[in-house]
């Protein structure tokens, strides 16, 4: 297993430098140019050239390339152009809200989704099952916008009971922390939530058809001792699997629960990069994004080995 | 019973919250804090290195100037103390007010203010004038210092009162001296409000705090001109994305000030009887069609003039700004409501529209059916909805128009090409201008017809640029005038470009606020929360 570890974690390194340099030329064969934008609308071209120059756009791509990847490889990961502030900075600054709307939603999509599907499995074919699979096509079908808008009217706007967008760190303690995550996290929660169900009551009804299910309810076990003994324990590999790829887009991919709840976490960031040319961010973020893609992925290959023990590495 | 239903739901819900969140309250604030929904995100903190609006706003929170611009657009002396202008008027001559202090604790000096001028007129097309115009600034003493001129240059006052991007803002030495297109890091000033910097998130909030030593002018409040008095003790810029959110959480009360709601979201903030919808400046922003002057049809003249027959304000009003109070129809190229504007030679524009007209002129000019690439950008609504009646007046005329859409980045990018239609390049874009930056020959970019020299389309006519040169050179406020309509008469003529009519974003804040400025830039001095 220690072995397994080392390799995939060195085979990190190459999946990195690959995401990098292309994400460079991505970015360097785009249209768009920073210099413009910050020389707003009086800027004469030599301004720009003189723009670009001061933020060494106007050298050859393989030397901006190289002197980019050098100060990477030395833990540098840039200055922004507009903010004039280092890239690190800007992500650490992201870190905290991203990874606590991420376990927030995570909490409420497990504590909701799992016994969802359980029960759905369990009552297969009845309303209790029909009305869970009901939910779970609203819940994919609703965008997250939609949700979003309409918690902040039901709940902030109309019962006044929390409020409606921005973000308060966990250090000012727990009772000023938590109203600002409730409503994100159902919102975002929802879809997952949706997700994991219907992976569940799938998994679940495949389990529950083999032989020894039926064995264990012959030895007189009880309905929540088969269910959550045996069955879900050996569903859980599909489950896991799901969450495992639910929390990497939840790291990356909640820009719409973030604008929506003003929350300043990683997927803002990128995008607000992303349309003013803030290069050094874009490429910054995209490699924070890869290695956690890397490593949530390696955390569910570890789970598998604990869930099931036929899995060696 | 609603209401029975939301009081309980409440009451149930605060229960529940209490009861589940163990962690001890934060202590009240005891201070008064201003929060404030900017009308983008802060995301340079240097206003010479940016002509961004949210940075401009972010300088007039930190830095003083040595002038500013009154209501009536006269410059008054706001850092200076007192000024002479000698009788050939050759040499200004100024002193500082008594306690200025930069936010360091020290003393505002001459040498200070020439230094921040100097890196302002590297960046800024009216100090680069004033610059052409200067033979040298000179210290006298710590507190005065003298500029002296080649020639007489009526509008030395006007260009220290700079009202907009990029206003000559007062650094100390030691960070004016920065390079011009290097951005500085220290926000010192010494302005009203003090930057926070550990506290500023980009993309999330920016923080101030009063002033304590700043020492304001008596005069009450005019524009930038006057005292400026700060209220509160905190104000916190809030980017808040969604306009959605950001007008929920001003319903909410949990912020006092949303610059600048978008149109569609006005009438549900006005049916709440705790915010006040008005419009806080006085002037606006025009909306401007730009042809490109190097490529078919709108090199001919003929072809522009087509547009002033298509073009109909109201048109483009209705698309940018909805309700008919917060437009009006301005054919002025110098913003309405400022000192030089004037209908002289835009009847063209405000007569009959014409569509056959128009035809006849693009046939004249020799269009034949090629392609007319409009470029826009999706993610700016006041520049896509200019071109999407742009593009409908263009087909009407049966012109073979295409809209090439992209976000803001993308389109500032495209329209420096230069290159044919069939290698990328364009024929019309849109944007829009803040009044003060419209406001005369000198600050209206789009009025340049120098060639290449000239902003993104690059007209090129001799009599516009003469005139120009001339109202530089007026000597009083009516010969400018005078020379300005001239001026407009002329652009008619060869039409640079088209202005699409003058519109306002109305700002919307709580009742409790008491003193918003009413000032083309949002200045939150003056502010009390009640």
């Amino acid at each position: 297993m220690f072995a397994f570890l080392i390799r995939r974690i060195l085979a990190t390194i190459p999946v990195m430098g690959v995401v990098a340099l292309f994400v460079f030329s991505l970015l360097y064969l785009s249209p768009g140019d920073p210099a413009v934008v910050i020389g707003g609308d009086t800027a004469t071209p030599a301004d720009i050239a003189h723009i670009r120059e001061k933020l060494g756009l106007d050298r050859p791509f393989l030397v901006q390339f190289g002197t980019w990847l050098w100060n990477v490889v030395r833990g540098d990961l840039g200055i922004s152009i507009f903010t004039n502030l280092p890239v690190s900075r800007l992500i650490l600054q992201r870190v905290e809200p991203t990874i606590a709307l991420t376990v927030c939603t995570l909490i409420v999509t497990i504590a909701v989704a799992i016994p969802m599907g359980v029960i759905a499995a369990w009552k297969v074919g009845t309303w209790i099952d029909r009305l869970v699979m009901a939910f779970a096509v609203l819940g994919f079908s609703f965008p997250v916008f939609v949700t979003g808008y309409l918690l902040i009217f039901g709940l902030s706007i109309w019962a006044d009971l929390l409020p409606v967008q921005g973000y308060v760190s966990i250090a000012n303690g727990l009772r000023a922390f938590l109203p600002n995550m409730v409503l994100p996290s159902l919102a975002l929660g929802m879809v997952y939530t949706a997700l994991i169900a219907r992976i569940t009551r799938a998994s679940m009804l495949e389990v529950l058809s083999q032989d020894y299910i039926r064995t264990a309810h012959s030895k007189g076990l009880g309905t929540s001792q088969v269910l959550l003994g045996h069955a879900l324990k050996n569903a859980s590999v599909p489950i896991v699997t799901t969450i495992g790829i639910g929390l990497a887009l939840l790291i990356s991919g909640v820009v719409v629960t973030e604008s929506v709840f003003a929350i300043p976490g990683l997927g803002r960031l990128t995008v607000d990069a992303i349309l003013r040319r803030d290069y050094p961010i874009i490429q910054g973020v995209i490699l924070v994004f890869s290695a956690a893609y890397v490593l949530v992925n390696l955390l569910i290959d570890v789970c598998y080995t604990f869930l099931d023990p036929r899995i060696r590495y | 019973m609603i209401d029975l239903a939301r009081s309980m739901l409440r009451t149930a819900g605060v229960a529940a919250l209490a009861g589940v969140l163990a962690a001890g309250a934060p202590q009240a604030w005891a201070q008064k804090t201003l929060k404030f929904i900017p009308q983008a995100d802060l995301r340079s903190i240097d206003p010479i290195w940016t002509t961004a609006y949210i940075t401009r706003n972010h300088g007039y929170m930190v830095y003083d100037t040595l002038f500013a611009l009154d209501d009536k657009f006269n410059p008054q002396p706001q850092m200076v103390d007192r000024y002479t202008i000698s009788p050939d008027q050759l040499k200004y001559s100024f002193t500082l007010r008594d306690g200025l202090k930069w936010h360091d604790g020290a003393p505002v000096r001459a040498a200070d203010c020439i230094a921040s001028l100097k890196r302002w007129e590297k960046r800024d097309p009216q100090g680069q004038k004033l610059a052409d115009f200067t033979a040298s600034m000179e210290v006298v003493d710590d507190k005065s210092f003298t500029i002296t001129l080649k020639e007489p240059f009526a509008l030395v006052l006007d260009s220290l009162a700079k009202l907009s991007s990029n206003t000559p803002f007062m650094m100390p030495e030691r960070i004016a001296n920065t390079d011009a297109f290097q951005q500085i890091t220290d926000a010192t000033g010494s302005g009203p409000f003090k930057f926070v910097k550990e506290e500023w998130v980009p993309g999330n909030k920016a923080v101030y705090v009063k002033n304590t030593d700043y020492v304001p002018r008596k005069e009450p409040p005019s524009y930038a001109a006057g005292g400026k008095v700060v209220k509160v003790d905190r104000v916190e810029w809030l980017y808040v994305p969604d306009a959605s959110t950001a007008s929920a959480a001003l319903a909410a009360g949990e912020v006092d000030f949303y610059e600048q709601p978008p149109v569609d979201l006005l009438p549900v903030l006005e049916k709440n009887k705790d915010i006040v919808v008005a419009n806080i400046d006085p002037q606006g922003s025009q909306g401007v069609l730009r042809f490109n002057f190097k490529n078919p049809p709108f090199n001919n003249v003929k072809a522009r003039e087509a547009l002033l027959y298509l073009v109909d304000q109201s048109d483009y009003m209705r698309a940018v700004a909805g309700d008919p109070k917060n437009w009006q129809a301005c054919p002025s190229v110098y913003a309405c409501g400022t000192p030089m504007s004037t209908k002289q030679g835009s009847e063209v524009l405000t007569g009959k529209r014409d569509v056959a007209k128009a035809k006849a002129l693009l046939k004249e000019a020799g269009y034949n059916g090629e392609k007319v690439v409009v470029l826009s950008a999706t993610d700016q609504p006041i520049v896509n909805n200019q071109v999407l009646v742009t593009l409908e007046l263009l087909r009407q005329a049966g012109v073979n128009a295409e809209m090439k859409a992209t976000d803001w980045g993308t389109m500032i990018t495209l329209r420096n090409m230069k290159d044919p239609i069939d290698k990328g390049g364009w024929n019309i874009f849109h944007t829009w201008v803040v009044a003060p930056d419209t406001a005369t020959p000198l600050l209206n970019n789009a009025l340049r017809a120098n060639g290449d020299g000239a902003w993104f389309g690059w007209p090129d006519d001799p009599a516009i640029e003469k005139l120009r040169d001339a109202w530089l050179r007026a000597p009083n406020l009516e010969a400018q005038k005078k020379i300005a309509a001239d001026l407009q008469v002329e652009a008619y003529s060869f039409v640079p470009y088209v202005p699409t009519g003058q519109f306002i974003l109305p700002s919307a804040y709580r009742k409790n606020l008491d003193g918003v400025i009413i000032a083309p830039v949002t200045f939150l001095w003056n502010i009390d929360k009640k």
